[in-house]
């Protein structure tokens, strides 16, 4: 039962797991002379996550900085103004480690990022195991400041750090008759409470038509508020698909699959009723038991505001539209 | 001072009302102290529902602790929760109403008639407003004893249609860890009634258990 004091928002570790300050301005030095050559700097990032990861609630804490260049890919740099990094990395889904919105903040610490490799399979010239510090290098950093709207009728405006999905796509060269790209993340029980919970069939699975996945907003991310990703945020590399929920962009990815059929997603197989496979941001279609007809930006105006009027994939339907060309958009829902 | 002795006097109705108040001022202070998280409208209208069910098992709980504890004090106390738990199922809705849907009534009119979610939770609060309108002395003389006794039973159904509501809301992410524990709360409080009616029904006439 989640009764909480507020006594428990913050829990302190024992007193010798606390990193000295002394330790940390020492990591931050190694950090800086580390990120001098530009190239290496979102490595260094990785190497140095570990030194950060005393997770607090705050989720305030500094990570090494992941430089980018602004995205020129269309509509992937909204003006709205950003949420605050506060409530981006303590307000979020990550069933994993606990099914409130603010577990992730308070349990992710655990997670392991390093090392940390994506096994590259299925219908694919060569299926490879990757190194992240291999991958990380395929494409140039981009800032994309998206819109993620969650299934749950809440957004955010959120920048992302990373590359587009195509570039690692092209490079690891898919068969042709791979139509489908799968998505597995991270499980593992020593290191997530969340999994012990039955509530999905873990690993949690994503996936995406080879031309969703191809689509140049489909952004491979590294990063966001130009930093490496928080651990609570899908830390070390996660998929952002901004025309989509946001349970469709999956954290902590380890397997990427190429496949001829479409895969079952994790929520679709749990409540095939409520949830899709496309999962497409739709204000006309809704949930069983709410409206997606608007929704609630996080830190956006008082409590008797109204809310938001949610846009046709997102705000993105000028650039994803053609997608779904002919597409029954309230049956493939 | 005993607390037997304690449980008649005023005073403890008093603090009993009192403190059930306490998670009411706690959310009227998280609001202007912006204690409530990243997204204070769902903190508001989720606490407001768990707070209803919490007092509503307390409610149910009473009956029972009256006759294992043998003192009949308690039924003191049994109007008052009762009328929290109706206090809190009101701010669950307004806060729905005014919050969640801007208070615009021909959407909620049809958000009411398009989910079974929604409807549910309103079907119970408008029973348990019933009940709260017939708990005053008045009510139950002009009702007398039986039929007022009969309508108030309703509160089994309100405790069904209550974890309903609860569990389609949580079914969303398949989270039924705390459905669960309330239904089974509420479970565990209607079987004992059931236990109890059948073993008065068991003994012989006029031994009282």
């Amino acid at each position: 039962m989640l009764i909480r004091t507020h006594q428990d928002g913050f829990i302190h570790p024992l007193s010798s797991e606390i990193t000295k300050p002394e330790a940390y301005a020492t990591r931050r030095q190694l950090l800086r002379q580390w990120s001098a050559g530009a190239a290496a700097a979102g490595l260094a990032g990785w190497t140095q996550r570990e030194a950060f990861a005393q997770g607090g609630a705050s989720g305030l804490q500094k990570l090494a900085s992941l430089p980018a260049s602004q995205s020129n890919v269309q509509g992937a740099m909204t003006v709205e103004k950003l949420t605050s990094l506060r409530d981006a990395t303590t307000y979020n889904n990550f069933y994993e480690f606990g099914v409130d919105k603010s577990d992730p903040a308070r349990n992710a610490h655990t997670l392991k990022t390093s090392p940390w490799s994506i096994e590259v399979e299925g219908l694919v010239k060569k299926p490879t195991r990757f190194n992240l510090e291999d991958i990380i290098k395929w494409g140039a950093m981009q800032e994309r400041i998206y819109r993620m709207r969650c299934v749950e009728g809440w957004s955010m405006v959120i920048p992302w750090v990373g590359y587009s999905m195509s570039d690692l796509i092209k490079r690891v060269e898919p068969l042709p008759n791979a139509k489908y790209v799968e998505f597995i993340t991270q499980v593992d029980p020593q290191t997530m409470p969340g999994v012990k919970g039955g509530y999905i069939d873990w690993p949690y699975t994503e996936g995406l038509r080879m031309d969703e996945a191809m689509h140049p907003l489909t952004l491979l991310t590294f990063g966001m508020y130009g930093e490496v990703l928080p651990k609570q945020n899908g830390a070390p590399v996660r998929l952002v698909v901004p025309w989509k929920y946001g349970f469709k962009s999956g954290k902590s990815l380890v397997k990427i699959r190429f496949v001829e059929k479409q895969p079952l997603i994790s929520w679709a197989k749990a409540a095939p009723q409520e949830y899709g496979f496309y999962s497409n941001v739709n204000p006309s279609v809704d949930h069983p038991r709410w409206s997606q007809a608007t929704e609630r930006r996080i830190g956006e105006g008082g409590l008797l505001d109204k809310k938001r009027k949610t846009l046709m994939f997102n705000g993105y339907e000028a650039q994803v539209a053609s997608l779904y060309a002919g597409m029954d958009l309230a049956k493939n829902f | 001072m005993k607390l037997r002795e304690f449980i008649r006097k005023p005073v403890a109705k008093i603090g009993l009302v009192t403190l059930a108040f306490a998670p009411f001022a706690w959310l009227c202070v998280g609001i202007f102290s912006d204690r409530l998280g990243p997204n204070p409208a769902e903190y508001l209208i989720r606490s407001t529902g768990t707070w209803t069910l919490r007092f509503l098992c307390i409610t149910l709980a009473v009956t029972p602790l009256r006759v294992i504890s043998g003192w009949p004090e308690w039924l003191r106390f049994r109007r008052s929760l009762g009328l929290m738990t109706f206090f809190y199922a009101s701010m669950h809705a307004l806060c729905y109403s005014l919050i969640d849907m801007g208070w615009d009534w021909p959407e909620i009119v049809a958000d009411v008639v398009k989910r079974p979610f929604i409807a549910v939770g309103l079907t119970s609060l408008v029973l348990l407003s019933l009940l709260a309108s017939t708990s005053f002395n008045a009510a139950v003389r002009a009702l007398g004893a039986q039929r007022w006794r009969r309508l108030h039973q309703t509160v089994y159904v309100i405790a069904a249609l209550a974890v309903l509501h609860f569990y389609w809301m949580r079914s969303a992410k398949q989270n039924f860890s705390e459905v669960v524990l309330y239904g089974a709360i509420l479970a565990l409080l209607m079987a004992w009634r059931i236990w109890h009616a059948w073993r008065v029904n068991q003994s012989p006439p006029g031994v009282r258990l």
